[in-house]
């Protein structure tokens, strides 16, 4: 199985004088694959990263590289490069030098280091400045400088720690794409960690949610999305709205729910151990929310909103409305389907059980 | 090497061993030094002949004069004192002064005047003593010689030793209110003429309390090295002798307690001062 | 207008002070150094322009070798005190946590708060015949007679690095302390070993702090005075005391102001050649 893989990892635990910052935390991560590590800030992602790098030792658990244990590899020996969150670019070096760096200390010659630093810049889209000192540089033009300082070594497993951060939010989404395009072209495994859902959405084959030192779910995106298995990650992945209640009944995969103001609704149980009487969350996306006046379909269920407000932003506009004492959100079609709506305007919310799912309660 | 990075236990071992070896080298002369200022033997030296305050409170009577009872070391002291307090002001304001200069205004040759501030620091002190010695001296005999006026100011002495110090220590002083000066926020200073306050009210009531830490630092760094001074004052100094240089003529007699009485003196005055200095600009 | 006046005022109001410090009590009395160096004194009222001062220095071995003596023991010096301060550096700005740290640092400010001569004298105590380490020796059997180790170039070496530590610790420790650990991370990250990474990321940053200390050891040791002479033996003459002999005993200021334009030509033409070979100005260095 670990021949597949070019990192595993099994039951690793980090503790600090107080918590346990990685908390048994066992991951597999295939050949050329994107994989990220998604959570809060403080869920302990940074350190199961330089874990990976060998800045860190486990308390607990093995850290495998294509099959090899890692555990006791420093991390000049380690197949592992890393682009550090501030890129780490060295200011007394050129551009050049920089990249050249790795390759000196794997004794490359001379002339075989230039061909590839020239190379390396050519695929990431710098030809002509190894001679600039990375101070020079632009913020993106430095990504690619501490991307391809990397790659130009052919690591097993390239980590990447938040590097898109310091980005303004225009080249951030550009360097997204062109991280994915990148990480394609080369072929070489990312292991990627961030806060921002977006960059793991967009870029990721795989992404991990971690809280609190451990994985709540490993999913490629598109299911962590509509499939999330915990509130956690219902809550933290995309927007939801989160609607609190008592469990009615259960016919089949459906729960029947009353709300606190004791409107009833539906939604698809998605944990397990649910008894009638439990209090439940039930989280439905804002697009998954269908504004009455539309045609209902007979199998959705709904409740009755007053709208507060619009707030329109181009193909993400939505309504904020109040139903059941909370405040509820839904898409706002911008293809003319929308009725238009007032301030205090009474609607009915309604949606498919089905895309609707029902956690039990957290404290 | 850094502590993300594994180290071997051999490592650690030395380094630690390195480090302890390093503190000892410092604090052993010192240590010394103070703990023979209390030894009942009138020379410096082992074997230990019990504690006595006799190199300081002595009166003379027994064939011991201690230091609180040595009129020669004690206006010593007090020149040394009157130096350091001159140096100390002059020094600062000039490094007010300077700092605003250069961290504040813009004209032309800046940068030329600014590596001609720094240069004291790259003259060795008995050169500055020695060109002083030569320009002012000099000028008082050539006064003294072609038409009989006696300049006396500029002959070796107090003068001389306060113009020898303040050209180097000038350049220190400068460089601690500048480097805090840097720091400040401008928009605070803008605030102030923003809110009704005249550039030099903004000027007294918003920058210069910043600064205060700075000035403080800077006086009790001035001080204490004008205190120490040997290199720069040996050469300029006239009949009223500074400490350093008493005790240096001393020393050359023969080193007795009394020597070891004030350099224990001396590191506890240091000591305290830049505690204080330490304590204030903490606070800032 | 009013304001440029305003202005102009202020400038000059805040130049003038400068411009008399720096021209009173540092540019003219060098030049006038340098005029003095280059007068011959015929009799004890006439003077007139010559080379004497310098051709006395060329032509007297005693004086050369002197300087030459001068200028390599404090280069040799300021290599020692920056390789014994470095690992201290390192350690309080890299390794030390918390409370170490800042106690650390003060330990090393601490020998400072006592004069060059204290700790001159410091080392006399420590180091002469009848002195303690020739009694410990002695107690622990290692000597059977009393031992001098004072009066040799050992020995003034040893005080001048003490003097000179502090000033290289203070500038290292605040370069160090300003590097992003992750560079050093990224050094072996890529494969670098513990000397490839000292040599080629660390030390390259230290560059600044590492030139600033070694200018102002250098400046210190070569115009240190009391601890060769205190420390040093017979032989072991420092140029700075032929400068004092020649104003101070002998009268001589001519030869006197020639000696000290020598070493203030030597004193500059090191500095100058260390910053070129670092690559670094004295703005960054100093400033």
């Amino acid at each position: 199985m670990t021949s597949h893989s070019d990192l595993s990892c099994t039951g690793l635990v980090r503790r600090f004088s107080g918590h346990t910052a990685v908390d048994h935390v066992s991951l597999d991560v295939p050949a050329g694959t994107f994989f990220s590590i998604l959570g809060p800030s403080g869920c302990g992602k940074t350190t199961l990263l330089r874990l990976l790098a060998g800045f860190d030792k486990p308390d607990e658990g093995d850290i495998h590289i294509r099959g090899q244990r890692m555990n006791d590899v420093p991390p000049n020996h380690r197949p592992v490069n890393m682009v550090f969150q501030h890129l780490a670019l060295f200011p007394t070096m050129s551009v050049g030098e920089n990249i050249g760096y790795g390759l000196k200390r794997q004794k490359v010659p001379a002339a075989e280091r230039q061909k590839r630093i020239v190379q390396v810049l050519e695929q990431v889209g710098l030809p002509d400045l190894a001679g600039r000192n990375p101070q020079q540089l632009s913020g993106g033009q430095r990504q690619r400088v501490a991307l391809a300082r990397c790659l130009v070594l052919k690591p097993t497993l390239l980590l990447l720690d938040e590097p898109l951060g310091a980005l303004d939010l225009k080249l951030r989404e550009q360097m997204k794409v062109e991280l994915k395009h990148l990480q394609k072209a080369f072929g070489t495994t990312f292991v990627y960690i961030t806060h921002d859902q977006s960059e793991a959405m967009v870029m990721s084959d795989q992404v991990a949610v971690m809280r609190n030192g451990r994985f709540d779910q490993v999913a490629p995106p598109e299911v962590l999305y509509r499939q999330p298995e915990t509130p956690f990650v219902a809550g933290f992945v995309g927007d939801n709205n989160r609607l609190r209640g008592d469990l009615v009944s259960v016919e089949g995969e459906l729960a029947d729910i009353r709300l606190d103001d004791g409107s009833r609704v539906r939604g698809r149980i998605a944990c397990e151990g649910l008894e009638p009487g439990s209090r439940v969350d039930l989280f439905v996306r804002p697009e998954s929310l269908v504004l009455a006046g539309e045609a209902i379909n007979p199998g959705y269920t709904g409740m009755d909103a007053r709208i507060r407000t619009t707030l329109f932003d181009g193909a993400n506009s939505r309504v904020e409305a109040e139903a059941a004492g909370q405040t509820v959100y839904a898409r706002l079609p911008q293809d003319g389907s929308a009725p238009r709506l007032g301030e205090n305007a009474a609607v009915r919310l309604a949606w498919d059980p089905i895309l609707a799912r029902v956690f039990e309660a957290a404290t | 090497m850094i502590r993300s990075v594994p180290r071997s236990r051999w490592f650690d071992a030395i380094y630690l061993l390195y480090l302890v070896a390093f503190f000892v080298y410092l604090a052993l002369p010192l240590i010394v030094t103070g703990v023979f200022a209390f030894n009942d033997a009138p020379f410096p030296s082992l074997p230990w002949k019990g504690f006595t305050l006799d190199w300081y409170l002595a009166d003379g009577t027994g064939g011991r004069t201690g230091l609180f009872h040595d009129d020669g070391l004690l206006s010593a002291l007090w020149v040394s004192v009157q130096i350091a307090f001159w140096v100390t002001l002059v020094s600062v304001s000039l490094g007010c002064v300077n700092a605003v200069l250069f961290e504040r205004l813009n004209f032309r040759g800046k940068e030329l005047l600014y590596l001609l501030m720094l240069l004291p620091l790259v003259i060795p002190g008995v050169i500055l003593g020695v060109s002083i010695l030569v320009f002012y001296s000099g000028m008082a005999n050539d006064a003294s010689r072609l038409w009989g006026i006696e300049l006396d100011l500029f002959r070796p002495g107090m003068t001389l030793v306060v113009m020898g110090q303040v050209a180097f220590i000038a350049t220190l002083s400068t460089l601690v209110i500048a480097a805090r000066l840097r720091k400040f926020d401008r928009q605070l200073e803008e605030a102030a003429l923003n809110l009704g306050a005249t550039p030099l009210m903004a000027w007294f009531t918003v920058t210069l309390p910043w600064l205060m830490p700075s000035i403080f630092g800077a006086g009790a760094m001035a001080f204490l090295m004008s205190f120490e001074n040997f290199n720069t004052t040996v050469m300029l100094t006239g009949s009223d002798t500074p400490l350093t240089v008493a005790l240096f003529n001393r020393l050359r007699e023969g080193s007795t307690p009394v020597l070891n009485a004030v350099a224990l003196f001396l590191m506890v005055g240091s000591a305290l001062l830049a505690m204080v200095a330490m304590r204030r600009s903490d606070r800032g | 207008m009013m304001k440029d006046s305003a202005s102009r005022l202020s400038l000059w109001l805040l130049l003038t002070p400068f411009l008399l410090w720096i021209l009173l009590l540092v540019l003219v009395p060098h030049l006038q150094m340098l005029r003095v160096s280059f007068q011959v004194r015929e009799s004890w009222d006439t003077l007139v322009w010559g080379f004497d001062q310098y051709q006395n220095f060329f032509t007297e071995s005693y004086y050369w070798r002197t300087f030459v003596r001068t200028g390599v023991m404090s280069l040799f010096t300021t290599f020692l005190t920056l390789i014994i301060a470095f690992p201290i550096a390192w350690y309080i700005a890299r390794l030390a946590r918390g409370r170490a740290r800042g106690l650390l640092f003060l330990a090393c400010l601490i020998p400072f708060w006592a004069s060059e001569l204290v700790r001159t004298y410091g080392w006399m105590i420590l180091l002469r015949e009848s002195g303690l380490i020739s009694s410990w020796l002695q107690l622990l059997g290692l000597a059977d007679a009393p031992v001098e180790m004072l009066y040799n170039d050992v020995a003034v070496i040893i005080g001048l690095v003490y003097n000179g530590l502090l000033f290289m610790v203070v500038p290292l420790v605040t370069t160090l302390d300003g590097m992003d650990e992750n560079l050093v991370e990224a050094g072996y990250d890529l494969g670098g070993g513990h000397l490839t990474v000292m040599r080629e990321v660390v030390v390259p940053w230290a560059m600044p702090g590492i030139v600033s200390g070694c200018i102002v050891v250098f400046m210190l040791t070569l115009g240190s005075y009391l601890t060769p002479i205190l420390m040093g033996g017979k032989d072991s003459a420092w140029f700075t005391q032929q400068i004092f002999t020649q104003f101070i005993t002998r009268f001589n200021w001519e030869q006197g102001a020639a000696l000290g334009v020598l070493l203030l030509f030597l004193s500059s033409v090191i500095v100058w050649i260390g910053l070129r070979l670092s690559g670094q100005s004295l703005r960054k260095v100093m400033g």
